[in-house]
């Protein structure tokens, strides 16, 4: 095996990998799990989602 | 209220600060700078005004005190709230807050003083470089071991590209910064010649890939969909987008190498990955962009998403150019010319800064307990004062580098150079000065943003610590 070869090879691996984890990616079993964590930035904390700031505007600490 | 139970909100705050004192900071000496090419007399002949000693001031402020603090606050904040966990140490988190600035105040007296490895982005001494690693080595601790504690079971993509940019620059700091110390302040690097140079731009361009793009995907994967109200355009897209882009970053540093004794197959390489890496980077723009598709009318009114986009758009504009000028023959014109510092600000002014502002006017009020900052409108004109002064720094420098590019390859028909070097300095002087005016804009933007800042935090009462969300 000459370093060519190697070369070669290693190409391929690399392709298989990233061809691997674009199949990955858009399997159907990942949906749910991708559409979960997507939303997650949306998620307000306490004092967003109640309007009422703790400790600032006279809300409930 | 039991205190694991709540975000950890204090260091957040003081990076955040932080990073506003750093930008003013840092730019300021990119201005003075800018001023001493047009009016070299500005160094008063004292040695710590020289430009040789106040660049890599400059460049070490505006990447690792600002940027750096920049990542600090939003990478803190972001791990906690997808994670739905406090930070995994305050101590340790507190700790990486004042040895990171300690860092920052001794290379502000070190580099000044003429004390350097010479190194570029990398000229810190060695006892700075191992406090640098104890630093670094603590914030990953904090970092991955929040991660650890997550109470979700998805590690949401920001964070990987977080955990990546905090691994990396782990590895890159460490080998790069081997050197056999001969005394307090001087030491030699372990590596020599060409391979020191190679090690050096495997650093160099690894720093531009993991320090100022990786962190701020992660920004920008974060804070582009909290403010436009909707989730990333693709999350499988972000994913292929965060593996296609740290496999291919770690070999395009022999690029800044081309047509010198480094091998050319190495250097072809280099040029290779560099063209490769086109794809990824635009597939994250567009990832970032069209989030707001459907939403378009919300930059209309919003001026923090307007920094987002048109960061975005800079970074789309600076990863094309970029690829382009890592090919041989396009860089034979524009290699040491200003073209390349034109390249490098429209990423650092228009993508990394930009994103940060963005970020930092987002995260804010939310950890000082508030709605907003203290005026929209002032956060519209620092946004327009930036753009103007990027867009003005950028254009000049192109025209100034092709032009460069252009005079010191000329030759007479007997073979000689038809310009002198110094000839080409004369006519870079316009561009130099429009340059000047460029900085100056962006500059008088993050005092806009000091001064919002500054009274935000003057109406604020500190907040009750807020309480960790319980998972969805």
């Amino acid at each position: 095996m000459d370093a060519g070869f190697l070369r070669g090879l290693y190409t391929l691996i690399m392709f298989v990998a990233f061809i691997g984890v674009v199949w990955w990616a858009w399997s159907a079993r990942r949906k749910d799990d991708f559409e979960e964590a997507a939303n997650l930035p949306l998620e307000n904390d306490a004092r967003e989602s109640s309007g009422r700031i703790p400790g600032v505007n006279g809300g409930a600490k | 209220m039991d205190k694991s139970q709540t975000y950890n909100d204090d260091v957040v705050r003081k990076f955040a600060i932080m990073t506003v004192v750093w930008a003013i900071v840092g730019m300021a000496v990119g201005v003075f700078i800018a001023a001493q090419l047009m009016w070299p007399q500005l160094g008063f002949d004292l040695p710590w005004l020289s430009f040789g000693r106040l660049r890599p001031l400059h460049t070490n402020a505006v990447i690792f005190a600002f940027g750096g603090s920049a990542l600090f606050a939003t990478s803190y904040y972001v791990v906690q709230r997808t994670c739905h966990a406090r930070l995994f140490s305050d101590g340790l988190a507190a700790f990486t807050f004042w040895g990171w600035n300690l860092v920052i105040v001794l290379a502000a007296i070190t580099l000044p003083l003429g004390i350097t490895s010479s190194k570029e982005y990398a000229e810190l001494e060695w006892p700075i470089d191992i406090l640098i690693a104890v630093v670094w080595v603590a914030y990953a601790v904090v970092f991955f071991g929040t991660i650890m504690k997550r109470r979700i079971k998805h590690i949401y993509v920001a964070n990987w590209f977080f955990g990546a940019f905090i691994l990396t620059v782990a590895v890159l700091h460490i080998v790069n910064s081997l050197a056999l110390p001969v005394g307090m302040m001087k030491s030699y690097s372990v590596y020599s010649g060409v391979v020191d140079a190679m090690v050096q731009w495997w650093y160099g361009h690894n720093a531009v890939g993991f320090f100022l793009t990786a962190g701020f995907l992660g920004m920008m994967y974060y804070f582009v969909p909290k403010q436009a109200g909707r989730p990333v355009f693709s999350y499988r897209l972000s994913v292929v987008h965060f593996w296609a882009l740290i496999s291919v970053y770690m070999w395009a540093g022999p690029h800044h190498l081309h047509y010198t004794t480094l091998p050319d197959w190495a250097q072809s390489l280099g040029m290779v990955f560099s063209l490769v890496l086109f794809a990824p980077s635009w597939g994250g723009m567009i990832n970032g962009i069209m989030t707001l598709s459907g939403a378009w009318h919300k930059l209309r009114t919003d001026p923090i998403l307007k920094f987002m986009i048109v960061s975005l758009s800079f970074y789309g504009m600076s990863t094309f150019e970029g690829p382009m000028m890592s090919i041989k023959t396009v860089n034979a014109l524009s290699h040491y010319t200003d073209w390349t510092i034109g390249h490098v600000h429209s990423g650092a002014l228009g993508w990394v800064a930009m994103i940060s502002m963005g970020c930092i006017y987002a995260l804010l009020p939310r950890v000082l307990g508030r709605e907003s900052m203290y005026s929209i409108k002032l956060i519209d004109t620092h946004f327009w004062t930036s753009t103007i002064g990027t867009v003005l720094y950028i254009a000049s420098m192109w025209m100034a580098g092709v032009m460069q590019g252009l005079m010191w390859r000329a030759v007479n028909e007997d073979g000689t150079l038809t310009y002198t070097f110094v000839e080409s300095l004369k006519a870079t002087y316009p561009f130099y000065a429009i340059r000047l005016v460029g900085g100056t804009l962006f500059l008088a933007g993050a005092l806009i943003m000091a001064y919002n800042v500054w009274k935000t935090v003057a109406e604020s009462k500190t907040p009750a610590p807020v309480p960790v969300a319980d998972p969805a």
